[in-house]
């Protein structure tokens, strides 16, 4: 229970917050607009459905604001750097952006929901009163019409149609209808698009459908603007509903009861995303901007097994360690940007992006470079970033454990290469002063170049007598017989047979409770930093194994997950 | 876009379709609309829909990932044979599935959606794509060769002792090298 509040108490409290606000406004507009005397008439015609219909409205303005914030990387990315005076766990909220996003969206579905089922019944209700099949009342308050001394109060004017067909008349020719329909459908779209097998396989698919949010917007902007939810507006003389209610024939008649006047509340929702659409905007801007910079290649490497380092040179280019750009390629394809991980260190001149054929975008990519001679330059790039992501805090820890799997080990060629370089010249800014480094992979052929990269790092430590700073621990988990026979002939061997490394390489998974064991044990009074960068499945258990091993008391050891997903 | 298994959108598509046609249907039903009729369809056709699409076609190329407890529905869906594999069928049973939707404000949604489905499915259907259950891996193992049952009953032939023993005159064709190193000081 403890640990829970250690690892997960900052996260707790957002969504606490978030969700106390969301029940606020959904409270506070339900009774505002089912106690509001200036709705007494209103509601006379749509009962409860009113209130329902508006209540959910709240809430979705509030969440449309909300839903653009987390998707804007160089918003966060100046957030974490201005938050680097404050505490670790506020930077660690912005790690959370994709999934607060989905969490916002949710939530816009499940208000959309409920918004339009309570407009469908309102939309019955204001039919029917119409077509008089309603009290008294109701016929007499529907009759009002637009002329010079009356306002209408019923949207619902047609009666000359057949009566099943007109709320979907109305819903196609008012402004409300029209953009509520339109914009109802792009969310399903995006929704559907969205899931994560979809996701995970056709990102194209995601991606383009996903930006149908630009008709969202924009329906959602001109939504009010028919300004179709009447209130009952100040007359002079007052109109007094509670006595008039009853001589609705009387109206204009007597002194008491002047014709009611209805007017429509005014369009709110453009206030709520008015600031986030400009952010949004600017981001896109940014982004169109560093496309039009130039990005010279300072080398082109093709690796073994269809892995392809770029090293390229843009001016006033400055990184992290573990930070990631996008790339575009035009020859390719105009839209695309596609997400790499920078291998390269800050110290060096240049940053480099090794990239691994994993899809239609990648294939095309190398294929291109393939054809470029040998020292020529190849086609034009986009390079949009850096960004930051949780690796950035990996020399503020003491102790470190960095945990690749897969292509996930990339950021930290970064990380390593750059503490490499920090040791060259005695950086004092360096507060690490132990590194556990995990490395899983099923086979290594896709990573020579990573092995290559450690074995000079493990030479350049053995000279200066570090040997204890890094401890790695590769880990093998796709091996079979041949793997083991051939191990068992060169088991007496100095270095390891697969990666050419003094440490020996592991088979199978890792047995994590003993590395943390391990680790707890070698620092009994250290923070330490975890820091995975592989699938969600691992993420899960080293989030639990994280919380299962911090100590609550901060003089004892603490383990602080991050993860970096894309 | 080349790889993409339009199917596997599409099958999202109908199954939120599915969904939204029996919320719309049972608003309709539950508030007594006008045009209930049409809305007691829809609640039918969308449980209908959503039976049809809730099993996950296998994909022809990458892992297939099911859905929750789809078996049963996989086994029901693969009765009906070309009916339910060929996606020309489903693609012109959805357009015409959907049209009843349209005559009532509450089943409209779940109409279009069904419809924008339907021409997923089409596209899906004109690249040749087709539905194939996901079937739990029958384990088999290899079968055994028949050799092994019968082992000889005689050591392989061999030379006549006199050649077998090393030729001390002849050097060079009594040498040989063994394959791993039989000494232990290596």
């Amino acid at each position: 229970m403890a640990n829970c509040i250690v690892n997960y108490g900052f996260s707790a409290f957002i969504l606490f917050v978030w969700m106390a606000i969301n029940i606020f406004l959904f409270v506070y507009f339900y009774f505002f607009y089912d106690l509001g005397p200036q709705f007494f008439y209103t509601r006379h015609l749509l009962g409860s459905a009113l209130p329902w219909a508006r209540a959910p409205a709240a809430v979705l303005n509030f969440n449309c604001m909300l839903i653009l914030l987390p998707v804007c990387r160089n918003l966060l990315s100046l957030l974490r750097g201005s938050f680097v005076r404050c505490s670790r766990t506020m930077r660690k909220q912005l790690d959370k952006n994709l999934t607060f996003h989905k969490l916002v969206a949710y939530m816009i579905a499940l208000m959309t929901a409920v918004h339009t089922i309570a407009h469908l019944f309102n939309l019955e209700r204001y039919n029917n009163s119409r077509q008089g099949l309603d009290d008294e009342l109701s016929t007499a308050l529907s009759d009002l019409a637009d002329t010079e001394n009356t306002t209408y109060l019923n949207p619902v004017r047609i009666t000359n149609l057949d009566p099943q067909q007109i709320p979907t008349y109305f819903a196609f020719t008012t402004i409300a209808g029209l953009t509520g329909v339109v914009i109802t459908l792009a969310l399903i779209l995006i929704i559907t698009s969205s899931m994560e097998v979809i996701r995970r396989s056709y990102f194209e698919v995601f991606w383009y459908t996903h930006h149908l949010f630009i008709i969202f917007f924009a329906g959602l902007v001109f939504h009010g603007a028919g300004r179709i939810v009447r209130s009952q507006q100040r007359t002079n003389p007052p109109h007094n509903t509670t006595f008039c209610k009853d001589h609705p024939d009387d109206w204009g008649q007597i002194p008491e009861c002047p014709i009611p006047q209805f007017a429509g509340g005014f369009p709110q929702t453009w206030m709520y995303v008015i600031g986030p659409m400009v952010i949004y905007l600017c981001e896109r801007l940014v982004r169109f901007i560093r496309y039009m910079q130039r990005v010279q290649y300072k080398k082109i490497v093709m690796r073994p097994s269809k892995v392809l380092e770029l090293q390229l040179i843009k001016n006033g280019f400055k990184m992290d360690v573990g930070q990631y750009v996008f790339v575009n390629c035009p020859a390719i394809s105009q839209l695309e940007w596609h997400p790499f991980t920078m291998t390269s260190a800050p110290e060096e001149d240049f940053f480099s992006v090794h990239i691994r054929s994993a899809g239609d975008w990648t294939d095309k990519l190398i294929e291109i470079m393939k054809k470029v001679p040998e020292g020529g330059e190849g086609p034009k790039l986009g390079v949009d970033g850096p960004f930051g992501t949780a690796s950035e805090d990996v020399f503020d820890y003491e102790v470190s454990m960095l945990i690749g799997a897969g292509i996930g080990v990339t950021p930290f060629a970064s990380i390593l290469k750059s503490i490499w370089y920090k040791f060259k010249d005695s950086d004092p800014k360096l507060r690490t002063r132990k590194i556990y480094f995990y490395w899983l992979c099923r086979e290594t052929h896709a990573f020579e170049w990573f092995a290559d990269l450690l074995q000079v790092l493990e030479k350049e430590m053995e000279e200066r007598g570090m040997g204890d700073f890094l401890t790695y621990k590769l880990y093998l988990t796709g091996w079979d017989q041949s793997h083991a026979t051939h191990v068992m002939v060169h088991f007496d061997k100095d270095t390891d047979v697969v990666t050419g490394l003094k440490q020996k390489t592991h088979y199978g998974r890792p047995i994590w409770d003993k590395e943390f064991e391990q680790v707890r044990k070698e620092n009994p009074t250290s923070i330490v930093g975890t820091f995975l960068c592989g699938p969600e499945a691992l993420g899960k258990v080293l989030e639990k194994k994280c919380a299962k091993y911090s100590d609550v008391d901060p003089r004892k050891t603490r383990f602080y997950f991050n993860k970096e997903n894309f | 876009m080349g790889k993409i298994e339009w199917a596997m959108w599409a099958n999202e598509q109908a199954l939120a379709s599915g969904l939204i046609l029996l919320t719309g249907g049972i608003v309709g039903v539950a508030g007594q609309f006008r045009g209930w009729q049409f809305a007691a369809y829809a609640v039918a056709a969308g449980v209908f829909v959503c039976l049809l699409e809730y099993p996950r076609s296998k994909r022809a190329k990458g892992t297939s990932v099911e859905r929750t407890g789809q078996y049963c529905f996989t086994v029901c869906v693969k009765t009906f044979g070309p009916l339910t594999r060929n996606y020309y069928v489903r693609a012109f049973l959805h357009a015409a599935i959907c049209v009843p939707g349209g005559f009532m404000l509450a089943t409209v949604l779940g109409c279009v959606c069904l419809g924008i489905a339907s021409l997923i499915y089409l596209a899906a259907a004109i690249r040749g794509e087709h539905w194939e259950p996901i079937l739990p891996r029958k384990e088999t193992r290899k079968p055994v060769a028949q050799s092994i049952k019968n082992p000889p009953q005689n050591p392989p032939p061999r030379p006549p002792p006199e050649m077998r023993r090393k030729q001390a005159g002849d050097l060079e064709k009594s040498a040989y090298d063994n394959p791993m190193s039989v000494t232990d000081d290596e």
